[in-house]
């Protein structure tokens, strides 16, 4: 462990100031399921933690009917996967807020948190991008909104300025006869992270793919956004041919790494079989139905 | 849910019931006292610096900027030491040799891998001790890291050790002369040998041949090392830590600081978790050098990813096993070829698991030929039933096929050829008294488990069985009575695994009285006579065998004190099962009241016992797993899991059922998901639990146990060590299962699902 300056803001506007003065060393504290184990084993340099979960701003949730749900950056996963609105209408996200860490860990860890880490293999950011989410962000120089899809750069890098603060996450109302679908895959059944990890979600009309938005996790320096799979069935009657053909696509998409949780082949083959069961599931709940 | 007993015959009052444990209450409202607890005034705190290099020239330290750093109160190396002199000490399940120790715990020359201790720095605050490993400068000339017992053996790799020669390993444990055979990097060559294995093939209508291999796995103990040492001005020098056994930490500690033995005083605090891997010590000597320096006590307490790169796992293995078989399903021979890593210094459990692996079977002729093998990662510590997981993954797979290829029933083939009395084992005695082979398969055979129908045609059913021999060794027990009638006992024992409540139960059985007025307590290295580790399955059984002679020999003194009380002669005293004492004219007195007796007729009683037992048996233990494939993902999912062991005699059911049920889980965890992830340079990736994957509650589901109960002649009440065995099947279960269930046979473990979809494109290839 590094000793470390605790703060408690209780505005943004101070928060901000504090990160302002320490400057890049002082790091914005939420659930701390990451950044404390970083500085706690020196990964980072750490000075100074911004606690931010005494501002209003950035706990909590809520659906304003045709404008979409908002999450506070803060909120801790729980307090998500236990909303019934989320539950009814932004399911991929409660497969992800489920999965992250262990029981435990969901007390505490945050949508905000997971973005802000930015880990190639984060169980939230494929469903936040293919959800179109857009992150709000307050800096010494006011607002800004990124679109997720954009706020990764590399491995634990991201647009986020030393002194900006996500505060919010917001995510438009999903259209009708659409559903998606977050699946990770990982040798044992809890506590792991993520050997691939894959978001769906798909507009149908009828039985022909409407539209369609992919993202897939740990096969690359960020979560990647894989337009090249949307425009292949877009508009196709669908069936699992159409699937089994789209996910060949993969072994030219992606060229992930060998390291210690999985092979460059088994994640290609298991992005294959990720993609098609998300999108059979996603199909499932764009009918309105539940997924086992 | 599924709890059986096979009932022994005898009945008792207290041994057989399921009470809470002593030290329970303590430890679940966290009031227990573990190392981790001590607070002393003055106290520094230590922290280690460790190699980054898996093999490299230590060339220069300099702790010059360390040592400046305001806090920072000692800085020590290798040559702070004491000489280490060239002595192997017993260690029970492992052999300890002074001079690898010394160079273990503080590296000499070379950096012998990834993790291995540089420096260690005291300081007024652990942050501060950290602050000054990193200005702590080392220079390494580094080296190519040997990193397989294949490349260690390979004539152009040169010895990691350039003056250790090959010896001849005269028993498991003892290292003889060295050998005819020199090979690179081995350390020692073992060779066991009965009847005559080229008529044995000739016989055989059917022969397979396999290769195994198997990983790198930690204990994985909840408690990470830790030790605080204190240092007097006279030299006395007192250790607090958690350890298996606290004799052997004070013998080594004598041995290694050069402090006569008197003088070194252990006190064991509660353990969380060992399995083998509290044995050995790590920083309590650079704790107590520390000490000595500054004269303030110095505590250490290792952070998890340091307790994976630097404590001692288990041996990763390669193992080659050719097995012969009449067309009936006879074994007729079997010629095993095991090389075991055994990490930088010498001492890998190979002829452990050269010996447990036959052991269930009556096989004429045999020979296992066993490498103890240097590589570049730590050195390998003791992990339950060492070396034997892994020698019974090889020959319980390699049976699995002799009864496909043969079309005989899997729990047939094993009853077929089952050992049972007589029958002669790998080194060439005679198989261990209460063998049970046979029941046990019986039971496994009339199991629900095994005749439940399998439900879809990804599940597959597996079974494996495995065999650990209990160690004997010294305990010694004293106890004395309370005047309320109350009893202390205590012993060497280090609690572990709920021994507190499986010996005061003895006791109290013996003496018939009530299991709550038994007082047991652990005492420390100055306060009972030598005992041996908590380990080798003995504990609940030597120790035992202590309690119950210190409850006998208490049993003839309150005879005699009743005796003298009535003013009778002793043998018209009559000592009830109950605990109440009779004589003549309805002469009679409950325990309870003893106590008042004993004040006026010369005070209180008191009784010791050591024990050193000959008789030593073997367990059996039996897995049943159900497995489902995932074949496009390569995962395995464990759906139903049953266990079977004999036990002797189950002194507390409920734990020795809990003993069988982690070492069924730590198995599963060996064939599935644990193993050291290491890149081509040596340096550990994976040392956090988040990527050591040991198995959740979300992965294993509740084992159902079986307890079978042929008693131990050997002990008086019949107890088996039962902590061992239980690990021993599951891997080889486990893979037979994923055989069933998809028809490619793992031989590489853990087979987890990257290892796994490669088998299954493989076989969808053909």
């Amino acid at each position: 462990m590094q000793d470390v300056s605790y703060y408690r803001p209780s505005s943004i506007k101070e928060a901000i100031k504090i990160l302002s003065e320490h400057g890049p060393t002082a790091k914005v504290l939420a659930g701390g399921t990451d950044v404390i184990v970083q500085a706690r084993e020196r990964t980072k340099k750490i000075t100074a933690f911004v606690d931010i979960k005494k501002i209003p701003d950035v706990m909590g949730l809520g659906i304003e009917g045709h404008r979409g749900l908002t999450i506070g950056a803060a909120t801790p996963m729980y307090q998500i996967y236990n909303h019934s609105g989320v539950q009814e209408e932004y399911p991929a996200i409660i497969d992800s807020a489920n999965i992250i860490g262990g029981k435990a860990i969901q007390g505490r860890a945050s949508l905000g948190g997971n973005l802000c880490n930015g880990s190639p293999a984060a169980d939230t950011i494929p469903t936040l991008i293919v959800l179109e989410g857009t992150a709000n962000i307050i800096g010494p120089n006011g607002e800004r909104k990124i679109a997720i899809e954009d706020f990764c750069t590399g491995p634990g890098k991201t647009l986020l300025q030393h002194d900006e603060i996500l505060i919010s996450l917001h995510f438009k109302r999903p259209a009708p006869f659409s559903g998606s679908r977050f699946i990770r895959f990982i040798p044992r059944n809890e506590m792991d992270i993520a050997v691939v990890n894959v978001a769906s979600q798909i507009q149908m009309d009828g039985n022909k793919i409407e539209s369609s938005r992919v993202a897939i996790g740990a096969c690359a320096p960020t979560p990647l956004l894989l337009k090249e799979i949307s425009n292949f069935i877009q508009g196709k009657e669908l069936s699992q041919d159409l699937l089994e053909n789209a996910a060949e696509l993969f072994n030219n998409l992606i060229t992930p790494i060998e390291d210690m949780r999985g092979s460059p082949e088994h994640r290609v083959d298991l992005a294959k079989t990720l993609f098609k069961r998300t999108m059979n599931d996603a199909v499932i709940r764009s009918n309105g139905e539940k997924v086992q | 849910m599924v709890s059986t007993q096979k009932k022994a015959d005898k009945t008792y009052k207290v041994i057989g019931t399921r009470p809470v444990r002593p030290d329970g209450l303590d430890k679940v409202t966290g009031r227990a006292k573990y190392g981790a607890d001590i607070q002393l005034p003055g106290m520094l705190f230590g922290r280690v610096l460790r190699s980054p290099h898996a093999h490299a020239i230590i060339k220069k330290i300099d702790t010059s900027k360390a040592l400046a750093l305001p806090g920072v109160k000692s800085v020590i190396t290798h040559k702070d030491l004491p000489t280490a002199a060239d002595i192997a000490l017993d260690l029970g399940e492992t052999t300890s040799n002074m001079k690898w120790l010394c160079d273990k715990v503080l590296a000499a020359e070379k950096a012998l891998f990834h993790g291995h201790a540089i420096a260690a720095v005291a300081a007024v605050d652990p942050h501060i001790a950290e602050d000054a490993l990193a200005l702590i400068d080392v220079e390494y000339e580094i080296l190519e890291p040997v990193l397989s017992v294949h490349t260690a053996m390979d004539k152009k790799t040169p010895n990691i050790h350039p003056n250790m020669k090959t010896v001849d390993m005269i028993a498991r444990f003892q290292a003889g002369e060295p050998s005819k055979v020199q090979i690179n990097n081995v350390a020692s060559i073992l060779d066991l040998e009965l009847g005559d294995l080229d008529a044995g093939f000739k016989e055989a209508d059917i022969i397979i041949e396999r290769e195994f291999e198997t990983g790198t796995y930690h204990q994985g103990y909840i408690e990470s090392h830790n030790g605080t040492a204190q240092w007097n001005e006279n030299d006395e020098v007192t250790v607090w830590l958690s350890t298996q056994g606290h004799f052997n930490a004070r013998d080594v500690l004598s041995k290694l600081l050069q402090v006569p033995m008197s003088k070194v005083k252990v006190i064991p605090m509660e353990i969380g978790g060992g399995f083998g891997g509290k044995i050995p010590m790590y920083m309590e000597p650079l704790a107590a050098i520390m000490s000595k320096q500054t004269g303030k006590p110095v505590k250490m307490h290792m952070q998890r990813d340091e307790v994976l790169l630097a404590t001692g796992p288990t041996s990763a293995t390669y193992i080659k096993v050719k097995v012969g078989a009449k067309n009936d399903g006879t074994i007729v021979a079997a010629d095993a070829y095991l090389a075991y890593e055994s990490g930088a210094y010498p001492g890998s459990p190979v002829g452990a698991g050269a010996a447990s692996m036959f052991l269930p079977y009556n096989i004429a002729n045999l020979r296992a030929h066993c490498l103890d093998v240097i590589v570049n990662k730590p050195h390998t510590a003791a992990y339950r039933a060492p070396g034997t997981p892994a020698a019974a993954f090889a020959i319980e797979s390699i049976i699995d096929e002799l009864a496909e290829k043969l079309e005989i029933d899997p729990i047939t083939i094993r009853m077929h050829n089952a050992a049972e009395e007589g029958t002669r084992t790998s080194d060439g005695r005679l198989a261990p008294a209460s063998l049970a082979v046979k029941e046990l398969l019986e039971e496994a055979q009339a199991t629900e488990h095994w005749n439940a129908e399998l439900s879809d045609p990804s599940i597959g059913r597996g079974i494996a069985i495995g065999a650990w021999g209990n160690a004997g060794l010294e305990s010694n027990a004293y106890a004395s009575i309370n005047s309320d009638g109350t009893i202390n006992l205590n012993t060497g024992s280090v609690d572990i695994g709920g021994q507190r409540a499986s010996l005061a139960m003895q006791l109290a059985e013996t003496l018939g009285v009530d299991y709550d007025s038994i007082k047991p307590q652990v005492s420390d290295t100055d306060s009972i006579g030598y005992t041996a580790v908590t380990g080798g399955s003995r504990t609940t059984f030597a120790s035992g065998i202590a309690v119950v002679e210190v409850g006998n020999k208490l049993k003839e003194q309150i005879i005699d004190r009743v005796a003298t009380f009535w003013e009778i002669d002793a043998s018209q005293v009559h000592y009830g099962d109950d605990g109440t004492l009779n004589g003549p004219e309805d002469k009679s007195i409950k325990f309870s009241g003893i106590g008042k007796i004993l004040s006026r007729t010369g005070g209180t009683i008191q009784a010791s016992a050591t024990v050193k037992p000959n008789t030593q048996v073997a367990t059996f233990g039996c897995h049943i797993v159900d497995v489902k494939v995932d074949e496009e993902t390569g995962k395995v999912d464990i759906l139903r899991s049953t266990a079977l062991q004999d036990v002797g005699k189950a002194i507390h059911p409920a734990y020795v059922e809990g003993q069988i049920q982690g070492g069924i889980l730590q198995g599963i965890g060996m064939a599935l998901y644990e193993e050291y992830y290491y890149d081509d340079k040596g340096i550990l990736k994976n040392a956090s639990l988040l990527d050591y994957r040991m198995p959740t509650s979300y992965d294993v589901p509740f084992t159902e146990t079986t307890l079978i109960e042929k008693p131990n002649p050997g002990h008086p009440f019949g107890v088996k060590g039962v902590g061992e065995v239980p690990i021993v099947p599951p891997l080889a279960a486990v893979a037979n299962a994923i055989y069933n269930a998809v028809g490619v046979r793992p031989n590489i473990l853990p087979v987890n699902p990257r290892r796994l979809s490669v088998l299954l494109k493989e076989k969808n290839k053909k």
